[in-house]
């Protein structure tokens, strides 16, 4: 009885401990819906094999959607994730309220010194990595090469917008919906903001003064605006304040635009011989510059950060780790090809001679390397970012002027009405806020 | 002369009101349509669109991607669950407005009806706290809670409306033969009422089905309804039309056939009061 007793207790406590050593971790990642995530989600095998006891549970949401999401849930210590992604925007933000887990101790063997430049500086506070880069992504000219060439023209490798506007007059024939220059006009922070903001930085322009103080009354901003319009308006599609980056991919794929100045992952669309029409006939070129010393071209990285509150920080550790590794990178490359691996985050990537055979690294590389988030603009300036102003009220501040230049493009107001409400609604706002004294 | 006339008027009414139906229902239409296209098809022009290859590939990939039977379910168990609730709570309420209205149920009514016209974002904080201190965050028992709270404004209008058509004098009856209060309601009032209540009850299914506010702030996996499969599939850059297209056929589809089946009890219920 005796001996059973023990027995039935000696195999409960086996089990237990059996248990305990299999026990699971679960760890909920936010992401957003695009190519690079979703591939990720189906090349998960590779990071079970590895890391058995750790589950990943998915939430995908829409980028805005996923930013309100994570922003409730992260300031009010809600703990609903244990990894997020988020942008170089939020990154400098929230390292700097203490919502991010530094990932300055990752293992040697994760090389974070591997992380390009520009982007592992949009990503660190004060010395602290709080996010590991998973893509990364800057903008760039793409152009119809047949177009050009019919034209009698040549792109440079690193136009100015002199260039990019002659470009535009040769290749424009509207009868034929033949447009010369696609950009995007659509409202909003990350839609024709990102844009003129870059924009902005090649023409010497800037939000801020040092003091805070806006400069849309600035003679640069003026020349910004002014440029933009007459480009979009002789040269642009019909409707263009309504085109953001889907709207200009479907128009550029169907030929009916020459040129398309927007974010470097548009390469893999346009080039992609199943989805568009001018595949074979795509050449890539630096964003234009007016010699001032930048280029109108923006940074971005969608990165894994892990949230202050989560419980579960190592098992959250191991997955950005994993994820952002150069050996995802070969995983990726081994199922699906060079042409799919994320982009923008590593210098071995680009190093790599199979890479360098894909048609737009190189130029997606200089892209990127010529964007400096921290000295973004010709005259200095108080804030972080290249085509944002990593500041909790850029999201509302720039989808405000982003409707008035939307407005302008629409021919609801002139510039310089656009410009002076812009100078207002900023002014007002960095007031209310406590920037400007 | 006249009943030509009359055919003219009947046909040119049939044909308005078969194009406004064709023109509401459009856009439904097109999504249907573009979840059976290539992505690189579901961009193009309308004329490439149709004349464009059909495909079920946006279905295999929404099919491999998403787990649909959990939100799915998800969304059965929030509409059904917090119609049930908020059922519960409106009849006796809908019915003491109704037949024992006081000084003060016409305010009460209106301030009911004026928390429907405050944006939810400006409660979203204090609620995620109240769901976070209470265990609630993706929960399907918070949810439920909450979309009780937030269609019971309706449900209560609804339902009163339907109740002041009834004629007190039936109730008066039945009291006078010695039915309770509880069977005054239960086997007078509800079986009048039938018609009302059961318009009521798909209208706030359908209410609480298509809610993409507080499904998508307070879920994150377990109890994510469909609201949160279809934002999955939405995106500012890539190519994803179709695909959003084909979770969305999927995520409409139960609902419409729903309203499909019960839509002369829908059409009664809210064209008719209870007792005409």
């Amino acid at each position: 009885m005796t001996l059973t007793l023990r027995a039935l207790l000696g195999a409960t406590v086996s089990l237990t401990l059996a248990g305990a050593t299999m026990a699971e971790t679960t760890i909920t990642v936010a992401t957003v819906n695009n190519g690079d995530m979703i591939r990720m989600q189906g090349l998960m095998d590779d990071f079970y094999a590895k890391n058995p006891d750790i589950k990943v549970e998915w939430v995908t949401l829409e980028e805005n959607v996923l930013r309100q999401r994570v922003t409730t849930d992260i300031a009010t210590k809600g703990g609903q994730f244990d990894v997020l992604t988020i942008g170089t925007y939020e990154v400098p933000i929230w390292g700097k309220q203490g919502w991010l887990v530094s990932l300055n101790d990752l293992p040697a063997e994760y090389d974070v010194d591997d992380l390009l430049p520009a982007i592992r500086g949009g990503l660190t506070v004060d010395g602290e990595l709080f996010a590991a880069p998973f893509y990364g992504e800057s903008s760039m000219v793409m152009y119809r090469k047949d177009l050009m060439e019919a034209a009698g023209l040549t792109m440079p490798d690193a136009p100015t917008w002199d260039e990019i506007k002659t470009a535009a007059a040769a290749m424009t024939d509207k009868s034929a919906e033949q447009y010369g220059i696609c950009l995007r006009g659509k409202a909003g922070w990350g839609e024709n903001m990102a844009f003129l903001t870059a924009m902005s930085n090649s023409y010497g322009a800037r939000w801020f003064d040092e003091n805070w103080k806006p400069q849309f009354d600035s003679e640069a901003w003026k020349a910004t605006l002014t440029d933009y319009l007459a480009l979009m308006n002789d040269y642009g599609p019909p409707g263009a304040a309504n085109n953001g980056f889907n709207e200009n991919l479907s128009l550029f794929q169907q030929g009916k635009c020459g040129m398309w100045i927007d974010a470097t992952v548009a390469a893999s669309f346009v080039t992609n011989p199943t989805d568009s029409s001018v595949a074979d006939k795509v050449g890539f070129a630096l964003a234009p510059d007016t010699g001032k010393g930048k280029r109108g071209n923006w940074l971005w990285a969608w990165s894994l950060g892990i949230p202050a509150g989560t419980q579960k920080v190592d098992a959250a550790k191991a997955f950005v780790a994993w994820a952002t590794s150069k050996e995802y990178l070969e995983v990726v490359a081994a199922k699906e090809g060079w042409a799919n691996v994320p982009p923008g985050t590593r210098a071995s990537l680009y190093a790599n001679p199979e890479y360098q055979k894909v048609p737009f690294a190189q130029m997606t590389l200089d892209s990127i390397n010529s964007a400096n988030p921290n000295e973004p603009t010709v005259d200095p300036v108080p804030y972080v970012g290249v085509q944002f102003v990593a500041i909790p009220e850029f999201q509302g501040l720039g989808t405000a002027v982003g409707q008035q230049f939307s407005a302008a493009l629409a021919g609801t107001m002139t510039a310089e009405a656009a410009l002076a409400a812009a100078q207002t609604l900023v002014t007002t706002e960095m007031t209310r806020s406590g920037y400007i004294k | 002369m006249a009943r030509k006339a009359s055919n003219t008027r009947k046909a040119v009414v049939t044909i308005a009101a078969w194009s406004i139906g064709f023109l509401i229902f459009f856009p439904i239409l097109w999504i249907i349509i573009l979840g059976f296209k290539s992505e690189g098809d579901a961009i193009k022009t309308p004329l490439q669109v149709l004349f464009s290859s059909w495909t079920l590939d946006s279905y295999y990939d929404v099919q491999a991607r998403s787990n649909y039977a959990r939100h799915f379910w998800n969304s059965v168990i929030l509409s059904v669950g917090s119609t049930v609730l908020a059922l519960a709570i409106a009849i006796p309420a809908a019915w003491s407005m109704a037949f024992v209205p006081g000084k003060r149920t016409k305010d009460l009514l209106m301030w009911m009806l004026s928390t429907k016209m405050m944006p939810a974002v400006g409660v979203l904080v204090p609620m995620y706290l109240l769901f976070r201190d209470f265990g609630l965050l993706d929960s399907r028992i918070g949810l439920v809670g909450v979309l009780t709270l937030i269609n019971l404004p309706i449900v209560v209008w609804m339902l009163y409306t339907y109740f002041k058509e009834i004629p007190g004098e039936i109730l008066e009856a039945a009291r006078m033969d010695g039915a309770s209060l509880k069977s005054e309601i239960l086997y007078v009032l509800t079986p009048m009422a039938v018609p009302g209540i059961a318009s009521t009850m798909l209208l706030n299914i359908i209410l609480a089905w298509n809610e993409a506010f507080w499904t998508l702030q307070l879920t994150t996996s377990q109890a994510a309804p469909l609201t949160q499969f279809i934002a999955s599939y939405s995106s500012p850059e890539g190519l994803f039309y179709a695909k959003l297209s084909a979770a969305s056929t999927m995520a409409i589809a139960p609902i419409l056939i729903l309203g499909w089946f019960s839509q002369k009890q829908l059409v009664r219920g809210l064209t008719f009061g209870a007792v005409k």
